[in-house]
């Protein structure tokens, strides 16, 4: 049965959909993702849709999701690389993936989960609930 | 005018052609014979009605133009009408004569001829055929009822013609102009590496914020630009449809994974804006596109430095 990859880089996850993603694939997905978060301990997921041309509210709302969850373990998600008709059906269909944080590519996307993820104090960034000692 | 002319509706396919041959060749139309016998004559009345009743606005167009379009459309009239013609230009026959019709029309809708100017050229025909008929008709009161039915019924369908093609150059203008405007008021500007700027300037309407809205973000992905600023500056008034707009445009920003700031909001508008209620939500907004392009390096991680300190 087809599966979309999970790869593990240090402390994150890296997911990259480049198959035609149908609602089945994305459930799927979406369980693999939090049993390997917890499996793991890993504290930012990054998931790259550059070659997706469509996201459809499914979809959407799936990403949301999926960035709810992974906060509640503790995880950032990013996603990178949505290209701009992606962009554009999304917020026609109302959908702006509020608490999805979204970089234009892999790097920016790793830069971003490395200054959310080490306790660095950034000029303007309240540090988000990171005090927490573990 | 020896009658009004009856009702113009009742001739659909008529053959006009009465009884007693008509005074030209048999099997061609009195109407078609005048117009090459008299042919001077006609475009001499042709000419000079629409002089007169364009006197004012004489000169836009040379009488030696006038002259040639009206001729062509002579040569044309007088082609269709040969032999029985039916009073319907939407007939093959007519071809020819409601393309010169159109073309005519288009041209001065260009030119900037009001509707009534541009009409007055085909109806004046009316007048000029009116005195020709008369004049050959003059012993046949009858005959000459009918020939001015269906000369009626022909230059009424053909000014209507000449209107369509008018209302049809117009649109085409305003489609033309439309489109240069939507590709002139949106240019996409890199101010710093990371950094685009997006000026609006007119109105903002769900059309306008579909382009905008393509340009700025594959600007974006070209120069890969981590803030964009959209400046409005230019933007005459902010409503809630336009407020609207401003926030699907960030919010795709975000999602490609970008920043939006949003600058160039005059006095004005912020009272209106929350006269109106219109709430930006988070959107970073600031008053002057300076200061946005401040924040917006501070963003990107480059700093300013002043070469002498700020009173």
């Amino acid at each position: 049965m087809e599966r979309i990859p999970i790869v593990t880089m240090g402390e994150s996850l890296f997911v990259t959909i480049q198959v035609d993603i149908d609602d089945r694939l994305a459930t799927m997905l979406q369980d693999d993702l939090m049993e390997r978060i917890v499996a793991t301990g890993a504290r930012g997921v990054l998931i790259d849709i550059s070659t997706m041309d469509m996201v459809d509210s499914f979809l959407g709302r799936m990403f949301a999701g999926i960035a709810s969850m992974s906060r509640i373990l503790d995880a950032e998600v990013v996603v990178i690389g949505m290209r701009p008709v992606v962009a554009i059906t999304l917020v026609e269909l109302g959908l702006s993936l509020p608490g999805v944080r979204t970089a234009l590519n892999v790097g920016r996307g790793m830069a971003l989960l490395n200054s959310a993820l080490t306790p660095v104090v950034v000029e303007g960034e309240p540090a988000d609930g990171d005090d927490a000692s573990d | 005018m020896a009658r009004p002319p009856a009702k113009a509706g009742e001739d659909s396919g008529a053959d006009d052609a009465p009884a007693a041959p008509p005074p030209g060749a048999r099997g061609r139309s009195l109407l078609a014979s005048l117009l090459s016998e008299r042919r001077e004559q006609v475009l001499d009345a042709w000419v000079r009605a629409q002089d007169r009743k364009l006197e004012s606005r004489a000169g836009r167009t040379s009488e030696a133009n006038v002259r040639a379009e009206c001729t062509a459309l002579l040569d044309a009239l007088e082609l269709a009408v040969a032999g029985d013609y039916s009073t319907d230009v939407k007939s093959v026959e007519y071809a020819d004569v409601t393309q010169l019709v159109n073309a005519m029309s288009k041209d001065r809708a260009r030119q900037g001829y009001s509707p009534t100017e541009t009409a007055i050229a085909v109806f004046s025909l009316k007048d000029a055929l009116l005195g020709v008929l008369e004049e050959a008709c003059a012993d046949r009161p009858e005959l000459l009822v009918t020939e001015i039915k269906s000369m009626n019924a022909l230059v009424d369908d053909l000014g209507l013609q000449t209107f369509e093609a008018y209302v049809a150059g117009r649109e085409e203008v305003i489609v033309s102009q439309q489109q240069s405007m939507l590709a002139l008021s949106t240019p996409v500007v890199k101010l710093w590496d990371g950094i685009v700027a997006l000026p609006l300037i007119g109105t903002l309407d769900s059309e306008r914020t579909q382009t905008v809205m393509e340009n700025l973000l594959v600007a974006i992905v070209d120069t890969e630009s981590q803030v964009a600023i959209i400046d409005i500056t230019g933007v005459v008034t902010v409503d809630t449809s336009v407020a609207q707009n401003l926030l699907k445009t960030v919010a795709a920003t975000r999602l490609m994974g970008a920043d939006c700031i949003i600058s160039g909001i005059r006095p004005q508008i912020a009272q209106t804006m929350v006269f109106l209620g219109v709430e930006l939500g988070d959107v970073v907004t600031k008053a002057t596109l300076a200061d946005a392009f401040r924040v917006a390096l501070r963003m990107v991680g480059a700093n300013l430095a002043t070469a002498s300190p700020r009173p």
